[in-house]
């Protein structure tokens, strides 16, 4: 009986070299469906960033260079550098500290009511409305002759603007991001509220706990991670943008971006291009750096909260 | 028990409304600003706003702005559409390893900012310049990349909401071609999900102004800007327009997908 | 068994350094020329009119381009917006006027990004920083009132040539601030809020001349611009000085009383808001400023024809005259005044100036640059 079965080459190939050799010829034809869109990120967004880095160490007159990297450390550079992270930073602590209060507000409403689908909605159109007509939207707002200037000067005697227009430079800025920033909060941080079960708190509460022990021994520890993610979201959110400050500010390019800006468009500071790539790079590498931790947070996150 | 439950519930709802009334001042106060502002001077800007033929003759940048903006999302959309939709299905099909190299890439747009983009966007433009001159449409191809990120999560979540294999197999096995079961079998089943896709980009071309501007094309932001430089109240008005329709857009498509999970 | 990890590696590696060897390829490599049909007519090698047989001769190869692209040209600076009505109407010539709030950094952008196409810029207005840096991207051409221009204001070869020029001056209304005589004054208590720079010193020439002009008054020199950064640094803490940027909205609303600008941008300001804002400009004494913009033809100019016809035309009493009009002094100004063309009454209409002008030499202007980045910022940040 085992000899019947033991001559395998009286019988037609294995079917297993015929799969792999089939898969291979399909692996190819499926890969190349693929092309156009590979191809086309390839043009539209790889190609840009390696420009970006193979300029930042390109000299003006064509040849490697470290300069512009070195030219990264003078004064004025590192001062909009440590300027934008500072207006980073605290908008995102800020709109994550505001976001989170709203977004808890939302959760404890009724799930499918009005009030949440209309906030989130609200909280989606806001998050993007940044730029130019945000700007304008302040202008109008506490500019110089904007609408609560002239209530509170009138009104209430108050002079905003006496110790200097603050809104056109960083404190202006601050107030400014702060108004999508709390959105995206609320957008990013509501799917991890939403993870927290019930079943948790009715549990603290039959062991005796408090609502502070709760806060402080089950929930927030759990909510951590998202929050931190978020709030990380929110910096490089924060660190990117450049239309709100460019159609707000317009003397003394205070952060990075409007610094590119100033490097690429100067009419009186020539010969800056190559500056400008390499301060490209520099934000590269601060957003890369802020969304890796962000996606380790992301991975925690989703672990606990799912 | 009951009574915690209950004392917990009134906290909540006064939290809640001290949190909306507050934070919802905050965010109402500059709208309402915008309304004020662009009212001053009689009104004017408002009228402009809805009489197209006066509209191109007292701002024509203004108007050109908003021709090219609209073009420009259109054409974003179906170029989105093109690119994503078909590769997402047919990577969830045939190519399932490479799922995480998309969202990688689809995530990438995230990670370098666009001022950092339209930077090495010059050389490339200047050959796309070359093939197709320097129309303000053909910022579409930047603005795509720009939208990647949230229009493939969007298709995403779409497609792993109805089980593509099968559908598909299914399909194939009835004799259809490729065309057809992406066609006609697909895609009206992630009509929501594609419809999202397209409201969010439309949604982000139309607010878009780095690019634009940092590559000296026309657009409805770009136009904008120019225009505070003139006429202040026209410029709020019309800023508060362009608000107001993104506000409509994002509303509609909430509205309809609860119509579409509804009719489940 | 595959070894999936290694081969997909390896294929990624490859794909990296197959993209990092484009891009390294497109950055440094442009796209091939279009070739223009534009230039049957010989004009885009003329160096002047007799080239291509006489005016008459340029009139007729300019009508038939039908189109000229000009770039950064403002239509209420120095009256160009009547400047380009003038010409359309008189030749018949459709005037493209792109990107009317550019800089002149944006004009030489413009001009490689669209080289070749149908939409490049013809003709550059620049500052003079700018035009040095690039005088390989012009084509000369002396107009036919070359010999009218003194030696030190254009190109001997033609490549390049002054145009009109003006002082740096401060606009003010007179019915919300008293009238300034100096610098100095602008410190004052009662111009609190009030002061503000026609854009940044590190962007823009206007904003530049500004400062230098701010250090003149201050006790500075044309090598020194340092006073000029303190004053404005003693401005910012004394609470004067507006981060806001000049623009016609703001100085109609009054958010602007006071503005640095160009003599002919505040004259014209107050030109158009006669009746409505009581807008009056001075050059303070003793700290004059002065600066001449540069016209050039770009060499790859798709109309090539009508680019010199403009020349022409500008370099003419009449486009020389409409400059006058716009508050600017024209290049010519002494030929004209002694042949009896100019607009004797628009010219004596100018904000006097006096004092010695001060005319920044390529040196004095790349110190005056270096200092100014690399301290600008902190000085009124």
């Amino acid at each position: 009986m085992a000899n019947v079965v033991d001559t395998p080459d009286l019988v037609a190939p294995r079917p297993e070299i015929r799969a792999r050799r089939g898969v291979g010829i399909t692996r190819a034809r499926s890969l190349l469906a693929t092309v156009p869109f590979f191809a086309y990120v390839v043009i539209f967004l790889v190609i840009p960033t390696l420009v970006v880095v193979v300029d930042s160490f390109t000299g003006n007159e064509g040849g490697f260079t470290l300069e512009n990297i070195s030219a990264l450390g003078d004064g004025f550079i590192v001062d909009a550098f440590v300027r934008s992270i500072v207006l980073s930073a605290s908008t995102a602590v800020v709109g994550a500290i505001l976001g989170a209060l709203l977004a808890y507000a939302l959760v404890t409403a009724k799930p499918n009511g009005v009030l949440r689908r209309a906030v989130t909605a609200a909280s989606g159109v806001l998050a993007q409305f940044g730029g130019v007509t945000l700007a304008f939207a302040f202008l109008a707002t506490i500019g110089l002759s904007g609408f609560v200037t002239v209530f509170l000067k009138d009104h209430l005697g108050i002079d905003l603007y006496a110790n200097g227009v603050w809104l056109f430079e960083l404190p202006g800025l601050m107030l400014v991001y702060t108004y999508f920033q709390i959105p995206l909060m609320v957008i990013v941080f509501l799917p991890a509220l939403d993870g927290i079960r019930p079943q948790w708190r009715e549990a603290t509460e039959s062991l005796g706990g408090s609502t502070w022990q709760y806060w402080t021994r089950v929930a927030g520890p759990l909510l951590a991670p998202a929050f931190l993610g978020s709030t990380l979201l929110l910096f490089a959110n924060a660190f990117s943008a450049y239309a709100t400050a460019a159609a707000l500010v317009s003397q003394g390019n205070p952060i990075v971006p409007l610094q590119i800006r100033g490097a690429l468009t100067s009419e009186v500071v020539l010969g800056r291009q190559h500056l400008g790539h390499a301060m490209a790079l520099g934000m590269v590498v601060v957003v890369a750096i802020v969304m890796g931790l962000y996606a380790l947070l992301q991975r925690r996150t989703a672990k606990w909260l799912a | 028990m009951a009574g915690l439950i209950a004392r917990r519930a009134r906290r909540q709802r006064a939290f809640r409304w001290i949190v909306l009334v507050l934070l919802g001042a905050f965010f109402l106060l500059p709208l309402i600003a915008m309304v004020e502002f662009a009212s001053r001077g009689g009104g004017q800007s408002w009228r402009l706003l809805v009489d197209w033929p006066q509209l191109r003759e007292t701002y024509p940048d203004l108007a050109s702005g908003i021709v090219a903006s609209l073009g420009q999302a259109v054409l974003t959309a179906l170029l989105m559409l093109v690119l994503l939709v078909p590769t997402a299905v047919w990577v969830r099909l045939r190519l399932p390893g490479l799922r995480r190299l998309i969202e990688f890439i689809c995530l990438l747009p995230l990670t370098i900012p666009a001022i950092v983009l339209v930077v090495g966007l010059a050389p490339v433009y200047a050959w796309v310049n070359y093939f197709l001159g320097g129309s303000s449409l053909t910022l579409t191809f930047a603005y795509t990349i720009l939208v990647l990120p949230y229009a493939y999560r969007s298709i995403d979540t779409g497609l792993s909401a109805i089980d593509v294999k099968t559908l598909a197999e299914a399909a194939r096995s009835l004799g259809a071609g490729w065309g057809r079961v992406m066609w006609r079998v697909v895609l009206p089943n992630i009509r929501s999900a594609v419809l999202s896709a397209a409201f969010l980009t439309v949604a982000l071309v139309l607010g878009e102004f780095t690019i634009a501007s940092l590559l000296h094309r026309d657009n409805l932001q770009v136009a904008i800007e120019l225009l505070g430089k003139s006429s202040a109240t026209m410029s709020v008005a019309v800023s508060l327009a362009a608000l107001v329709l993104a506000f409509i857009l994002l509303l509609l498509l909430s509205l309809f997908g609860e119509r579409r999970k509804a009719s489940r | 068994m595959r070894t999936p990890s290694l081969k997909g590696a390896a294929r990624s590696a490859t794909a990296l350094l197959a993209a990092t060897a484009m891009a390294a390829a497109v950055a440094a490599c442009s796209p091939p020329e279009k070739k223009s049909e534009a230039d049957s007519t010989g004009a885009a090698t003329a160096t002047s009119a007799a080239d291509l047989g006489g005016l008459d001769a340029l009139v007729t190869a300019a009508k038939k381009e039908g189109q000229l692209n000009v770039i950064a040209l403002p239509p209420d600076w120095a009256n160009y917006g009547e400047i380009i009505k003038a010409f359309g109407d008189k030749y018949g010539i459709k005037v493209n006027s792109a990107q009317p709030d550019g800089s002149s950094q944006d004009e030489i952008n413009a001009a490689d990004q669209l080289k070749g196409q149908d939409s490049a810029p013809d003709v550059f207005d620049l500052g003079g920083a700018v035009a040095t840096a690039n005088v390989a991207k012009f084509a000369p051409y002396k107009v036919s009132t070359f010999a009218d221009v003194p030696d030190a204001l254009k190109d001997a070869g033609g490549a390049w040539v002054n145009d009109y020029g003006g002082y740096m001056s401060i606009g003010y209304d007179s019915s919300k601030v008293p009238a300034p005589t100096s610098v100095a004054d602008l410190l004052k208590p009662e111009y609190k809020g009030k002061v503000a720079l026609n854009g940044d010193p590190t962007q823009a020439g206007a904003a530049f001349s500004g400062v230098v002009m701010a250090s003149l008054g201050s006790g500075g020199s044309a090598d020194d611009i340092a006073p000029g950064v303190d004053f404005f640094a003693q401005l910012k803490k004394a609470g004067n000085f507006l981060p806001v940027d000049p623009t016609s909205a703001t100085v109609e609303s009054g958010q602007t009383p006071v503005v640095f600008d160009w003599d002919y941008l505040n004259v014209a300001q107050g030109a158009k808001l006669t009746g409505k804002v009581q807008w009056k400009t001075i050059v303070p004494a003793n700290a004059v400023v002065g600066s001449y913009y540069v016209q050039a033809i770009s060499k790859d100019a798709p109309h090539p024809a009508a680019a010199r016809l403009w020349e022409e035309f500008l370099y003419s009493d009449a486009g020389q005259n409409l400059w006058l009009k716009g508050g600017a002094r024209p290049v010519r100004a002494e030929a004209m005044e002694k042949a009896g063309t100019i607009d004797a009454t628009a010219y004596a209409a100018l904000p006097k100036a006096e004092g010695t002008p001060v005319f920044l030499t390529d040196a004095q202007t790349t110190k005056a640059k270096d200092y100014l980045s690399a301290n600008w910022a902190k000085a009124i940040g």
